[in-house]
């Protein structure tokens, strides 16, 4: 494998210069977001790097399930405060939090014990990427469920209510905008699997043949991984889904809009 | 109250008249106990009480684009009759929901609750947008239920609405409900 060196990053790092020098010559005034993420991603990769290395190196089942749960924290304070109008109190971040573990559980579990089985089980190489991987599916899909479940029952408040008051169930009133935030939330994926190979090269299959790795062995992995996610993202927006209307509504089947911000 | 009685609430905005039928149609929190024919609402899950004492807002929602997509295939013609009896042809009835005017949207919403011959209604300012004639026609429907035994309660700003009804009348004030004076 070759190895990468600092000069070989600055090198690289000329490109962004580039978008920065377009961003000033045409007024675009991009040039200071763009600086400032691009440095950002350095050093959050860079930190990660080290934090990853020094994980796998502790190979201890407590230090690997400590990184995965702040991993999963962050992917739930993302989903939480995605939606422009957002669930009152710590609602919010409960809902999105129970939908980041079970999601995750569910399908890393899964690969964890049948497909992929390191020895030890809990070996961070394979724990910790493969929870990153799946975060990413579930952060996209639960976004985008609770969104469209939230700003849905904004917008359709009074229709909603109309039915209720004539002794419609809320089940069936809303589920109409139920199923529109679940398709949303499901998009993504499908998106991601009919497009890998053809439109785009999946990041992990690129990464493991450039890292040596047989490139029909690699397809193998993106395959698994692929249904990996799909279950992730299903799992996550049907979750949040629930959740949120269940949150939105109260014993007596009223329409608990009182509870968003 | 009892069989076929009418009661008009009137008051100033604000004063929590629709708060006080949202909150009969137990559609927002409250700690108060209704019942119905001897039934007691908390007996009842919240859909079917609110299928027997159905509530029309003041402005009213809409869930499909086409009008008769709010109806139930079997209670078409009926509900078409009901819309015809307070003046709305057969034309805004068939067509979609954002061409209708307000006048329309408001007794259509009523024929909804209409149509499921319901022991009560609650009903926020069922005539508001209405011309007089229009107004009339509603009355006269209201008044064939409250004959035929259905209990109304209705928030109306219009102070002889209550009167062509035959209503009981009370006003509401800083959120407290008291006999109309004078009544």
């Amino acid at each position: 494998m070759i190895s990468l060196t600092p000069t070989d990053l600055a090198l690289a790092a000329v490109l962004v210069a580039l978008d920065a020098g377009v961003s000033v010559t045409l007024r675009l005034q991009l040039h200071r977001q763009l600086l400032w993420a691009a440095g950002r991603m350095v050093v959050q990769l860079i930190a990660v790097g080290f934090i990853l290395r020094f994980i796998f190196t502790l190979n201890n089942p407590l230090a690997t399930l400590a990184i995965v749960v702040v991993m999963g924290a962050i992917a739930g304070r993302e989903i939480a405060a995605r939606p422009a109008r957002k669930l009152r109190g710590a609602a919010g971040l409960a809902i999105s939090g129970a939908t980041v573990a079970l999601a995750t559980l569910v399908t890393a579990g899964l690969a964890l014990t049948t497909a992929i089985r390191p020895h030890p089980w809990y070996d961070p190489r394979y724990a910790v990427s493969l929870v990153g991987i799946i975060l990413g599916s579930v952060l996209n899909s639960g976004s985008l469920t609770l969104d469209g479940v939230v700003g849905g029952v904004w917008r359709e408040r009074s229709a909603i209510e109309a039915q209720l008051g004539l002794g419609v169930e809320f089940r069936v009133a809303t589920r109409p905008l139920l199923r529109e935030a679940i398709r949303r939330g499901l998009l993504p994926i499908i998106n991601q699997m009919s497009a890998a190979g053809l439109i785009t090269l999946p990041g992990i299959m690129t990464g493991q043949i450039i890292a040596g790795m047989d490139p029909v062995e690699a397809v193998k992995y993106q395959i698994l991984l692929m249904f990996l996610l799909a279950g992730a993202s299903g799992v996550a927006a049907l979750t949040i889904a629930e959740l949120a209307l269940r949150r939105l509504s109260d014993a007596r089947q009223r329409l608990r809009v009182d509870r968003l911000t | 109250m009892g069989r076929g009685e009418c009661l008009a609430i009137s008051g100033e905005s604000g004063a929590g008249k629709s708060l006080f039928l949202r909150m009969v149609a137990d559609l927002d929190p409250n700690d108060g106990e209704v019942s119905l024919d001897g039934v007691a609402r908390a007996s009842l899950p919240a859909h079917l009480w609110r299928r027997r004492a159905p509530y029309v807002a003041a402005e009213s929602g809409w869930w499909a684009q086409q009008v008769h997509d709010h109806f139930a295939a079997g209670q078409l013609d009926r509900a078409r009759r009901l819309a015809g009896q307070m003046g709305v042809g057969d034309a805004p009835f068939d067509g979609a929901v954002d061409r209708l005017s307000t006048g329309e949207r408001q007794r259509l919403a009523l024929v909804r609750a209409l149509i499921l011959d319901s022991p009560a209604l609650l009903l926020d300012e069922p005539t508001g947008p209405l011309d007089p004639v229009s107004a009339s026609r509603v009355e006269a429907v209201l008044l064939d239920r409250l004959a035929g035994g259905t209990v109304i309660i209705l928030v109306s700003h219009d102070p002889a609405q209550g009167p062509r009804l035959g209503a009981r009348r009370m006003r509401m004030a800083d959120r407290r409900l008291a006999p109309e004076s004078g009544s």
